[in-house]
């Protein structure tokens, strides 16, 4: 009954498809019931579980893939939590039980390190290799990369910006500490002065703290991910969140916001600055269209005069599971799905920034995105975070030093921070 | 199971010295009848137990399978000299002792109304048992958003120019209150099985005896309540030792407000580090059971269902 509705699945038109499916479904689970035996639901041997963040319009790029394969594979979206951590913690408890239910994987940039050296995923080579490699963007390729070799194809990258209101400064700040003095002016002047900052204890905080080390020419971890670096930029970096902290242009939730938190700040047009993603800017257009006119997007604030800043690459890539039992038809499906084609519909549709260069140029993605110069420019002088089997572990330790940022004691905690990344990289000590 | 050493002078007692055959193979029966849901206890509470005891003696990071190795107790040195886990552990501490404080007095306030209303007594019941009722993860998102400015009535009307949850004190403040509002009801529920156990004669006995409201109670309701207040002081203690769900919503442990279930949870969940991780599960162990003895022993509290004679 099992194999017939499979069978039934490749051929038939949509509609007869979900039908038959669903009553393979119930059989599946009838027969897992009655008899106590490992049961894969409706499975046939040429599908492939995708297991993806939840993104609106993915399911169609998932659609267009099997219509292009004709049948040689048939991609299954499964989506995981919402939140990161959720979405990590389900992919790692699976793998670590060797499950075989899985075969493409969504990896947040920062986790490629961790699965690779886990044994969990599988290295992209020869040609799976050059396609993953040709015409994409060198900063979220090196996200995909440990010791040397590509663990994973980059699906769609992300950088911060900084948004402004024109109506309130005529030109964006340059560097960090103008935009402080600026918006203090502007408190002084009676006007919206608020420098909306995700301040909240998590992962956020360590992308602050990263692209400020990187604009100030420092790194916190070695290239080897072994050794903690945490120079003199650190300390300058440190003294940065500390003086936005204690400057009083944030607002008093600042330090539990999280990227939405602060957009919503933004919208209330409480802000002058806001230091976050590109999604803000259709959410801003749709919500409040009036503010959205007066809104504009620069490179983030450097550290230091004259030198641009390093916005800390985020973003995901898609990589294929140690214990999927098709690697072959995985490698072609997550292929198809980064596509450019389905990186440019993502790009309008779902507002993520692509990977492939030449997309940007396209002219339906540039009416979706007037900022897409910006992003280019800094994704090409990008801050990446280090690869590292203890990303989790590191972002932990960073985020609970930097959290509240008004508290932060530059260089004691530069002299703790070393001390502590060095623990999580050695997996020794204890996660706060 | 635990019954066999008390059974044994009750044998004795009827008269015959030794056991019969008839009561032998009764108990022989007993035992069979209950080595099945015996063997699934042992399965599943003991296994995952001695396989924690098992881990915690490993240096065990699922990042790093390659370089799993026996320890010894160096697990237990690393958790027990770092500052984060003493800090969840007085965390702890202080979230159980507030609490289970001030929820007994709530409790036994709520659960002497309880007792004696007359009009509506079952609405009363009903009503102050909603709390308790409500899923913790869920009432924790009420409170979370209750307490963040702009979208919280509470945030907005106490604290209009902070943000209670992003400062340590305040924030241990609100978790307290979180874990009080939702569990008086069942302090309540066991402190009025209690009173329950307080003869009305006594008192009124007492009442012509001259006592006034307030010596009745100290001097006659609570020695008869003790057994029911010792159970209900410890079962909270041991709930409220574990606080997680309220944290992890209010707070994630930011702004060192971990407990330690969170802090064990962050180490073997999210770090994948199951040698420290186990550790700290291990340990949390061994406090809950500290804290059971203390109050079997100490204070003598029963077990629930059994008479006096099971205290010893």
């Amino acid at each position: 009954m099992l194999g017939r509705g499979c069978d039934q699945q490749l051929g038939g038109p949509t509609v007869r498809v979900r039908r038959t499916r669903r009553a393979a479904v119930l059989g599946a689970s009838l027969v897992c019931a009655s008899v106590l035996t490992a049961c894969v639901p409706a499975s046939g041997a040429n599908t492939v579980n995708l297991y993806s963040a939840p993104e609106e319009n993915l399911q169609q790029n998932v659609d267009r893939c099997n219509a292009q394969a004709g049948g040689r594979y048939q991609i299954v979206y499964h989506k995981l939590p919402r939140d990161a951590d959720g979405q990590r913690e389900q992919m790692v408890r699976r793998l670590a039980a060797g499950d075989t239910g899985m075969d493409i994987l969504y990896l947040d940039v920062t986790w490629t390190g961790e699965f690779a050296e886990a044994n969990w995923i599988r290295e992209w080579t020869g040609e799976n290799k050059a396609d993953a490699a040709r015409g994409t963007l060198q900063g979220p390729l090196e996200t995909a990369t440990w010791q040397g070799k590509l663990y994973a194809a980059p699906k769609n990258t992300n950088v911060q910006l900084l948004w402004y209101r024109k109506d309130l400064v005529p030109e964006p700040p340059k560097t960090w500490a103008e935009m402080i003095s600026t918006a203090q002016r502007l408190k002084q002047e009676g006007k919206p002065h608020w420098i909306s900052f995700t301040g909240a204890q998590y992962e956020g905080l360590y992308v602050h703290f990263n692209t400020l080390v990187q604009s100030a020419g420092g790194q916190l971890i070695s290239d080897d991910g072994k050794r903690a670096v945490v120079d003199a930029s650190a300390v300058q970096a440190l003294q940065a969140l500390r003086d936005l902290g204690t400057a009083g242009v944030t607002s008093a939730s600042m330090n539990n916001a999280k990227e939405d938190d602060a957009r919503q700040e933004f919208e209330t047009g409480q802000s002058a600055f806001e230091v976050n993603w590109p999604f803000v800017y259709p959410s801003m257009q749709e919500k409040k269209p009036d503010l959205a006119r007066n809104v504009g997007w620069a490179r983030l604030p450097g550290l230091l005069p004259g030198v641009p800043s390093k916005s800390t690459i985020g973003g995901a890539n898609y990589a294929i599971s140690s214990y999927s039992t098709k690697p072959d038809l995985a490698f072609d499906a997550a292929k198809c799905l980064r596509s450019p084609e389905n990186q440019k519909f993502s790009a309008i549709k779902d507002g993520v920034p692509p990977t492939i260069e030449s997309v940007y140029s396209d002219p339906e993605v540039a009416a979706e995105y007037p900022m897409r110069d910006t992003i280019l420019e800094a994704l090409k002088d990008p801050g990446v975070r280090s690869v590292t089997p203890a990303a989790q572990n590191v972002s932990t330790v960073l985020s609970n030093m930097l959290s509240p940022i008004a508290e932060i004691d530059p260089q004691r905690t530069a002299d703790r921070m070393r001390t502590e990344v060095q623990n999580a990289l050695d997996s020794k000590g204890v996660m706060p | 199971m635990v019954q066999t050493s008390q059974a044994e002078p009750v044998a004795v007692s009827d008269g015959k010295g030794a056991i019969s055959e008839g009561k032998k193979a009764e108990r022989k029966l007993g035992w069979l009848l209950c080595a099945p849901a015996a063997l699934v206890m042992i399965a599943v509470t003991g296994w995952p137990i001695l396989y924690a005891l098992w881990l915690s003696f490993q240096r065990f990071d699922l990042k790093y399978p390659d370089q799993r190795e026996f320890v010894g107790l160096d697990n237990y040195l690393t958790v027990l000299g770092n500052g984060y886990w003493w800090s969840a552990f007085w965390v702890t501490v202080l979230v159980t002792a507030v609490s289970v404080a001030i929820e007994f007095a709530l409790g036994m306030g709520l659960a002497l109304i309880m007792h004696r209303a007359l009009v509506g007594r079952g609405l009363v019941r009903t009503v102050s048992l909603i709390p308790y009722g409500i899923v913790t993860v869920v009432a924790a998102f009420s409170w979370r958003y209750a307490w963040t400015p702009d979208t919280g009535y509470l945030a907005n009307a106490i604290t209009p120019d902070g943000a209670p949850l992003t400062e340590h004190a305040s924030a241990l403040a609100i978790v307290i209150v979180a874990e009080i509002w939702k569990t008086t009801p069942f302090m309540a529920l066991l402190l009025m099985a209690g009173l329950a156990l307080v003869p009305d004669d006594l008192l009124k006995a007492a009442a012509m005896d001259g006592a006034g409201p307030w010596q009745r109670f100290v001097k006659v309701m609570l020695p008869m309540m003790k057994p029911a207040i010792l159970v209900a002081l410890l079962f909270r203690t041991l709930d409220a030792f574990r606080v997680f769900d309220n944290i992890v919503v209010l707070t994630s442990g930011a702004q060192d407000t971990s407990s330690v279930s969170v802090l064990a949870y962050n180490n073997l969940i999210k770090g994948l580090n199951l040698g420290i991780g186990s550790t700290m599960s291990v340990l949390i162990f061994i406090a809950v059971a500290l804290i059971a003895w203390i109050f079997v022993k100490l204070f003598g509290a029963a077990a629930p269902g059994s008479d006096d004679k099971g205290r010893r």
